[in-house]
């Protein structure tokens, strides 16, 4: 771990200090706010690509997010950490990216279908610590296609609870559908999670 | 509780979002079905490694193009 990356830092560290920061951007201190910028672009840029799955969208969300959060930082309360707050209106701009190039093709809100496809298929025992196999890199990009190769509606709840630890609540505030909606998306998104990694990860098939 | 149930409920299970009757019936299911457990584990796996996953660092382009950007906005704003 590094000092020199906030991203690693104990999450309690990191609370106090982006409170101090976000106090002095909102008293027109702009050095502050770039501090935030640094600290989260990755993250950000990290949200935007699982939600849009085009690397020009993903940036442009990113970019525009920001901007907006600066424009309106007056309006951030405190009520909820900076960094949720953040991760609104970026989810925000990719979302309305996604709807752009995708039109009418998947709905975050509508009821899903039965559950007869909810029974897992492929049942086999994994490594012990599969993950610990793989090069640093190798596993991340693992990870990023099996995030990629979800639907849209899937992907977006996994991205937000999973991957940026937003609460259910926060979830469905972000993307504005109940928090049912929510629970049934991530569901399925994890058990389809499992199984793409399952063909990496399990016993006797190392690839 | 059969093992649909179990699926329908695993991911409130991880969460720790079920009520403690569930949660005890699906304990007991967990205990005699190995299917079932090797689901749940897998997934519980799949989430951990997720939680785990790395920010994009952003190629110095696009960083330079990001502050440039705000950097006009906030000019903009000064003025």
């Amino acid at each position: 771990m590094s000092a020199a990356d906030p991203n690693r830092l104990p999450s309690s560290v990191v609370r106090e200090d982006e409170h101090l920061l976000v106090a002095a951007a909102k008293k027109g201190n702009d050095a502050s706010f770039e501090e935030l910028v640094n600290r989260y672009e990755g993250k950000i840029l990290r949200l935007t690509r699982n939600i849009t799955g085009n690397r020009e969208d993903a940036e442009d969300a990113m970019q525009d997010a920001f901007l907006k959060a600066y424009s309106h930082l007056d309006e951030f309360q405190g009520d909820s950490r900076f960094y949720t707050w953040l991760v609104r209106i970026a989810a925000n701009e990719a979302l309305m990216r996604l709807r752009k190039r995708r039109p009418g093709q998947f709905s975050l809100d509508e009821p899903l279908e039965s559950d007869s496809d909810l029974m897992p298929r492929e049942l086999e025992d994994w490594r012990p610590s599969p993950e610990r196999e793989y090069a640093h890199a190798e596993m991340q990009q693992i990870l990023s296609e099996a995030v990629e190769k979800l639907e849209p509606e899937y992907r977006i709840v996994l991205a937000l609870r999973d991957i940026e630890e937003l609460s259910t609540q926060e979830t469905a505030e972000a993307l504005g559908i109940s928090a049912s909606a929510v629970k049934s998306r991530l569901l399925r998104a994890r058990l389809k999670v499992r199984e793409k990694l399952n063909r990496h990860f399990r016993k006797g098939d190392l690839n | 509780m059969n093992c649909k149930g179990v699926i329908r409920e695993l991911s409130n299970y991880l969460d720790g979002e079920l009520d403690s009757a569930i949660k005890e019936e699906l304990d007991r299911h967990l205990q005699h079905c190995e299917d079932c457990t090797m689901v749940l584990d897998q997934t519980k796996k799949s989430i951990e490694i997720l939680c785990d996953s790395e920010p994009i660092p952003l190629p110095a382009d696009l960083h330079a193009r990001l502050h440039s950007a705000l950097r006009q906005k906030m000019a903009k704003k000064e003025n």
